[in-house]
C-alpha cells in the first residue's frame, strides 16, 4: 500500500467495529471484543496472566485469584480479577506492576500455606500449573510455619479417579466440569472454611463417563487417573498428535509414550470436535494396545489350535482360501467384513483387494447396525452445526453411550439455549433432559410418532424456522431399521433444508464405507453373507477386526454360518471368539500403532499417528492388504501409508483435496463428504401390530460392554454394568413381579432369564435390555431381521 | 427406612410448590428431613435430591455447608455453649466444664441416655448476656451452674417441654401457603406468569 499525497481525498474509513473495545495492556494498545474478558484480551495481546481456576472451555468463578491485575477504567488503577471482568472502552491494563506481582506472591503463600510438597512423588510434578507458577510468579518463602492441614492419602472416587485433598487448591475446576459440562454433578464441594473439600456423596462415586477429564483440567495433583499413576514423569513422556479411534466422533488427542509402551491419552482443544474433552472409554482405552493378550503375528489353524508361522506361510495360505474359494463358488463366493476399527487407508486398500482384485461384491462394514447407506449420502451436518442448529432433531441411539463427545457438544448446545433438541426415542436417553420435546414411543410406531409431533403447531413452528440438524442412527440392534429411517426422511420431508448428521458407533465407519467397504452392485448386506456363508454359497469370509461371535446381533446366523465349513482369514488385534475360529489368523497393528488417517461422522479427515513399535510382527491391514493382493496376482502399488493416502485422493472424488501435503497444514483435518444425491424413498412398511402378550424388545448399547478392547484394557473391564431387562413400573406390576425379581423372556429365538427393573423413561409395552454385557448375551435372542421384535414376558 | 414419611413428603410437596425453580427448595426440606429423624440421614438426602432434581452430592455439599445439619444421630437437646471472648471473660469456659461434670461428656458427645449432646461453640450474638448458651438453638442467658444444673433437671423431666422442641424442630407454628398463592414451579426464563399473580392482576 502507498500513501495518497492527497489528503482531501482520503478514502472513507472503513465503519468502526462496533465490536471492538480499545484497550491498553502493558502500556501497548490493543484491540479487544465486546463482552472479551480482561484475561482473554490480555493473551491476545500475548500477556499470559497466570491462573488455576479460569478454562477457556467453562464459566469463569473467580476462585483461585491467581489472575490480579490492576485495571484502571478511567478512576484510578484497581485489583480486579481478570478472569471475572469484561473489557471497558479505553481500559489501561497492568498485569506485571509491582503492586500485582506483590498480590500474586500474596495469593500463591496462600495457596501453598496447606499445599503438601510432595512434588517429588507427585504424578503432576513437572507439568504442574501449582509449581510452574509458583516457580514464576511465587514468592520463593512462606511465613507458614504451622503444622499443614491433613487428609487421608489418596481416596478414590470413582474406579478411574483418585483424589488427594490435601493437594487440593479448591479451584472448582473439577466440580464445575462435572455439573457444567459433564452433567453429572456427583462431586461437590463439602463443609465449610478450613474444612472445604471436593468429595462424593458418601458410597456414590464419581461415575461419570467424563471423569478423565478432571484429571486433565486439574491444576495441582490432587486429581489423578488409576491407569497412569507412578508410571511415569512428564519429561520422560514422548508425545505426538492423534485422533481417538474408540467411537467416531473423531476427538484429538495426544498420544503419550515411555520405552516403546503407550502410558496416556490427553485431550487436545479443537473447535471443530471435542473442545479438549474426551470420555473415559476412549482417554483409558489405550490400555488394550499394551496388552499382553495382543497377537503378536500370523498364526495357521492346527488341529484345535493354532501354529505361529511367518508371514510369508500365512499369506499364502490366506490367498490359497481365497482361491479355493473362488474356483469353488466365482468371486461372489468369498465375503469381506469390517474394517471400521482401521485408518481410510487400511479400508481402501482393502476395499480395492475386494473390490478389484478378487471382485466380489459382498463386502461391508457394517454389522446391522446402521440404516441404509445413502444417509451418507444425505446433506451432511458437521458436529458444528449441529451444535448451532436452531433445531436438533433426534432419531438414533442414545449418544450418551455411544458417541459420548458428541452427547457433550449437543447437550452443551441446549443448556446455552443455542438448540432446541427435539427426541424421538423409544426410551429415555442421556440428552432426554435437556430436550425441547423428548416424544416417549414404542418401537413401530415411530413414524407415526413423527407424523404426530409435526402436526402440533408448536413443533410445526420450531421446525419451520429452518436450520434443521437431523441426527440419524439406529436405536434398536433387535429389529431393521427400516422404520426408523423412514421416520428420518418424514422428518426432512417437513425441513427440506435439514441436513443429517449419522449416528454411527464404530472407530472409522464413515471412512470404511465411504472409501469402498460397501456391497457393489449386486452385493449383500453383512446379514446376507453371513446368511449365504451358512448356506454354502460364500465360501471364505475375511473378517477385518469384527468380533461375530459377540457383536453382531444375530448370533444364530454367526453360529450357522462359522460351523458351516466357510474358510475364515481372520484381520485382528486379539484372538477374539471369532478369531478363535478362523483357519488363519493375521496379527494387525493397533491404534497408536500406525500411521495414516480417519473419517469421522461429520466426514472430518484427520490423522492418526504412530507412537510405539507394533506388537510382535504386526502389520496395518493396508500393508496386509497390499501384500495378499500381490499373492492374488495384481499389484495394489502401495508402497508406504502416505503412497494410499495420494491414491485415495486421486481416485475418490471427496477425498480429492486430502493429501499427506494439504492435512499436514490442516490444524482440525479436512472435510470429505460425498456430493448429497438424495434418493432415499420411503419404504412405506408397517409394523405389524403385536399381540396382546407380547412387549415390543429394544436392543442397544451402553459405553462399556464386552468389546474386547474394552475387557482388555484393565481400568475398563470390570465397569460393564452386566445384562438385565427393564420395563415400564406399569408393566411391572402387571406381569406382577417386583423390581429386581427374575423374568423369563422369550423370543422368536430362544428364552432367557434375566433380572428385571422399572424404568420410566420406557415407553408401555416396550421392554429393553443393552447389547453384549457380561451375564449372558442377547444376541442369541434376536435376529434384526424384522421391522420389530417382540418378546414375551413370564415370571419365573 | 429413613426417608421422608407420608405426612412430611406431602408437607415436602407444599415446600417445593413455593419456588420458581424447585432446586430453592433443598434447605427447607434438609430442614424437614432433621425434625423427622433429629439428624439429615443419607437416604433422606437422596429423596431430596430426586424431588428438588439435583445428586445426593449437591445436596450433602450444600447441606454440610452448615452447622446446623447433623449427619450422625444426636441427642433429643443439643446443648451449645458459647466459648467466644465475651462469654469467656465472665466464666464461659468455667460453664463449658461445668457442663462436661455434670453431663459425663466431652463437647461433641452425647450422653448414654440418648438425651444430650453437648457443643462448644462459637459467638451467638449475645455477647451483654454472657455466659449464654442455647438447648435447640433457644437461648439461656447469664447461665450460672446452679441455672445450668436446673434446666438439664427440668429437660430430663419434660418440664420445659412446651418450650423446647426435640432437635430438628424449628418452628411448632408450620406455615402455609394456600395452593392458589403459590408460585408453582415456574423457571424465571419462562414468560409465563404463576397463576396467583395472574388473579392478582
Amino acid at each position: 500500500m502507498t500513501d495518497t499525497a492527497s489528503t482531501a481525498e482520503q478514502p472513507e474509513a472503513p465503519a468502526p467495529d462496533p465490536n471492538a473495545v480499545q484497550v491498553t495492556i502493558n502500556g501497548v494498545a490493543h484491540t479487544a471484543r465486546k463482552g472479551q474478558l480482561v484475561i482473554e484480551a490480555a493473551a491476545e495481546a500475548g500477556e499470559y496472566i497466570p491462573r488455576f481456576c479460569y478454562h477457556e472451555r467453562m464459566a469463569p468463578v473467580g476462585k483461585c485469584r491467581m489472575c490480579l491485575v490492576e485495571a484502571d477504567s478511567g478512576r484510578g488503577p484497581a485489583v480486579t480479577v481478570s478472569c471475572m471482568v469484561q473489557v471497558a472502552p479505553d481500559m489501561k491494563i497492568n498485569t506485571e506492576s509491582p503492586t500485582v506481582k506483590r498480590m500474586q506472591e500474596g495469593v500463591l503463600e496462600l495457596l501453598l500455606a496447606n499445599h503438601p510438597l510432595d512434588c517429588p512423588v507427585c504424578d503432576k510434578g513437572g507439568e504442574c500449573p501449582l509449581q510452574d507458577q509458583a516457580f514464576s510468579h511465587g514468592p520463593g518463602e512462606s511465613r507458614f510455619v504451622e503444622e499443614k492441614r491433613h487428609y487421608e492419602k489418596p481416596i478414590p472416587i470413582s474406579e478411574l479417579v483418585f483424589l488427594d485433598r490435601e493437594r487440593c487448591i479448591l479451584c472448582d475446576r473439577c466440580t464445575r466440569f462435572a455439573s457444567e459440562v459433564a452433567g453429572d454433578p456427583l462431586i461437590h464441594f463439602t463443609s465449610r472454611g478450613n474444612n472445604t473439600q471436593v468429595n462424593t456423596f458418601p458410597d456414590e462415586p464419581f461415575a461419570s463417563y467424563f471423569s478423565g477429564n478432571t484429571v486433565q483440567i486439574c491444576p495441582v495433583g490432587a486429581l489423578t487417573a488409576k491407569p497412569y499413576r507412578f508410571k511415569a514423569r512428564p519429561w520422560d513422556l514422548d508425545q505426538t498428535e492423534s485422533t481417538c479411534t474408540s467411537c467416531a466422533v473423531g476427538c484429538r488427542t495426544v498420544v503419550q509414550s515411555s520405552r516403546d509402551e503407550v502410558l496416556r491419552y490427553q485431550g487436545v482443544d479443537n473447535d471443530a470436535v471435542n473442545w479438549g474433552w474426551l470420555c473415559d472409554k476412549g482417554r483409558f482405552g489405550f490400555e488394550a494396545t499394551n496388552s499382553e493378550s495382543r497377537l503378536q503375528g500370523p498364526a495357521i489353524r492346527s488341529g484345535d489350535g493354532f501354529t505361529s508361522v511367518g508371514w510369508n506361510d500365512a499369506l499364502d495360505q490366506a490367498a490359497t482360501l481365497i482361491k479355493a474359494a473362488v474356483a469353488a463358488g466365482g468371486a461372489s463366493a468369498v465375503g469381506v467384513i469390517g474394517g471400521a476399527r482401521g485408518t481410510n487407508e487400511d479400508a481402501y486398500a482393502w476395499a480395492r483387494l475386494a473390490h478389484d482384485v478378487i471382485g466380489t461384491p459382498n463386502v461391508y462394514a457394517h454389522l446391522a447396525d446402521a440404516l441404509r447407506s445413502e444417509i451418507l449420502e444425505m446433506p451432511r451436518a458437521t458436529i458444528n452445526e449441529a451444535a448451532s442448529a436452531t433445531t436438533i432433531v433426534l432419531l438414533a441411539p442414545d449418544l450418551k453411550e455411544e458417541l459420548p463427545v458428541l452427547y457433550l457438544r449437543l447437550r452443551d448446545a441446549a443448556e446455552k439455549k443455542r438448540s432446541r433438541i427435539i427426541e424421538f426415542t423409544a426410551r429415555k436417553s442421556g440428552l432426554s433432559k435437556y430436550a425441547w420435546k423428548s416424544i416417549v414411543s414404542r418401537p413401530g410406531d415411530e413414524v407415526e410418532a413423527v407424523r404426530q409431533a409435526l402436526t402440533e403447531p408448536e413443533i410445526a413452528a420450531q421446525i419451520a424456522k429452518g436450520d434443521v440438524v437431523v441426527v440419524a442412527g439406529k436405536a434398536n440392534l433387535a429389529a431393521l431399521g427400516t422404520l426408523q429411517t423412514d421416520a428420518i426422511l418424514k422428518v426432512l420431508e417437513a425441513a427440506p433444508g435439514a441436513k443429517v448428521l449419522p449416528a454411527y458407533r464404530r472407530g472409522n465407519i464413515v471412512g470404511a464405507v465411504q472409501l469402498g467397504m460397501n456391497p457393489g452392485p449386486g452385493g449383500n448386506s453383512t446379514a446376507k453373507i453371513l446368511a449365504d456363508a451358512a448356506a454354502g454359497t460364500v465360501k471364505c469370509l475375511v473378517l477385518l477386526g469384527v468380533d461375530l461371535v459377540s457383536d453382531f446381533p444375530d448370533a444364530q446366523t454367526v453360529e450357522r454360518a462359522l460351523s458351516s465349513g466357510v474358510s475364515i482369514i481372520a484381520v485382528d488385534t486379539f484372538l477374539s471368539p471369532t478369531a478363535q475360529r478362523a483357519n488363519v489368523v493375521l496379527a494387525a497393528a493397533a491404534a497408536g500403532e500406525k500411521n495414516g488417517t480417519v473419517t469421522n461422522i461429520e466426514g472430518r479427515v484427520q490423522t492418526v499417528a504412530q507412537k510405539i513399535n507394533v506388537a510382535g510382527t504386526s502389520r496395518p491391514d493396508w500393508m496386509i492388504a497390499t501384500e495378499l493382493a500381490a499373492r492374488l496376482g495384481k499389484d495394489l502399488g502401495f508402497t508406504s501409508v502416505d503412497s494410499v493416502t495420494e491414491a485415495i485422493a486421486a481416485s475418490v472424488p471427496a477425498y480429492a483435496d486430502i493429501t499427506p501435503t494439504a492435512l499436514k497444514s490442516a490444524r482440525d483435518g479436512l472435510l470429505a463428504v460425498p456430493t448429497p444425491s438424495a434418493s432415499l424413498q420411503p419404504s412405506g412398511q408397517q409394523a405389524e401390530p403385536a399381540n396382546g402378550y407380547d412387549y415390543r424388545l429394544i436392543v442397544s448399547r451402553e459405553l462399556y460392554d464386552l468389546g474386547i478392547n474394552n475387557q482388555m484394557s484393565p481400568s475398563l473391564a470390570g465397569l460393564a454394568r452386566g445384562l438385565r431387562l427393564h420395563m415400564h413400573p406399569s408393566d411391572l406390576e402387571r406381569v406382577g413381579v417386583a423390581d429386581g425379581a427374575s423374568v423369563r423372556i422369550t423370543t422368536e429365538r430362544g428364552a432367557k432369564v434375566v433380572t428385571v427393573h422399572g424404568d420410566a423413561g420406557l415407553a408401555r409395552w416396550t421392554v429393553w435390555m443393552p447389547f453384549n454385557q457380561p451375564g449372558g448375551s442377547v444376541n442369541d435372542l434376536i435376529s434384526a431381521s424384522g421391522l420389530v421384535a417382540d418378546a414375551r414376558i413370564e415370571t419365573v | 427406612m429413613s426417608r421422608l414419611n407420608a405426612a412430611n413428603l406431602e408437607i415436602a410437596r407444599e415446600i417445593m410448590s413455593r419456588y420458581p425453580v424447585v432446586r430453592s427448595a433443598t434447605i427447607p426440606l434438609l430442614h424437614l428431613s432433621q425434625e423427622q429423624n433429629g439428624y439429615v440421614t443419607r437416604e433422606a438426602m437422596q429423596q431430596i435430591a430426586e424431588l428438588v432434581e439435583s445428586t445426593a452430592a449437591e445436596v450433602y455439599g450444600t447441606a454440610s455447608f452448615y452447622e446446623m445439619f447433623k449427619f450422625e444421630p444426636i441427642g433429643k437437646y443439643c446443648v451449645n455453649i458459647c466459648r467466644s471472648i465475651s462469654c469467656h471473660l465472665v466464666g464461659g469456659d468455667d460453664l463449658v466444664e461445668h457442663a462436661e461434670h455434670v453431663l459425663g461428656i466431652k463437647p461433641g458427645g452425647t450422653t448414654a441416655d440418648g438425651l444430650f449432646t453437648l457443643e462448644a461453640v462459637e459467638c451467638m450474638a449475645a455477647c451483654t448476656e454472657g455466659p449464654t448458651l442455647q438447648v435447640n438453638y433457644r437461648h439461656r442467658f447469664r447461665v450460672t451452674h446452679q441455672d445450668f444444673d436446673q434446666l438439664i433437671d427440668d429437660l430430663r423431666a419434660g418440664r420445659l417441654d412446651a418450650e423446647i422442641p426435640p432437635h430438628g424442630t424449628l418452628a411448632r407454628e408450620r406455615q402455609h401457603i394456600p395452593a392458589d398463592k403459590a408460585a408453582g414451579n415456574v423457571s424465571p426464563d419462562t414468560p409465563i406468569t404463576p397463576a396467583w399473580m395472574e388473579a392478582a392482576q
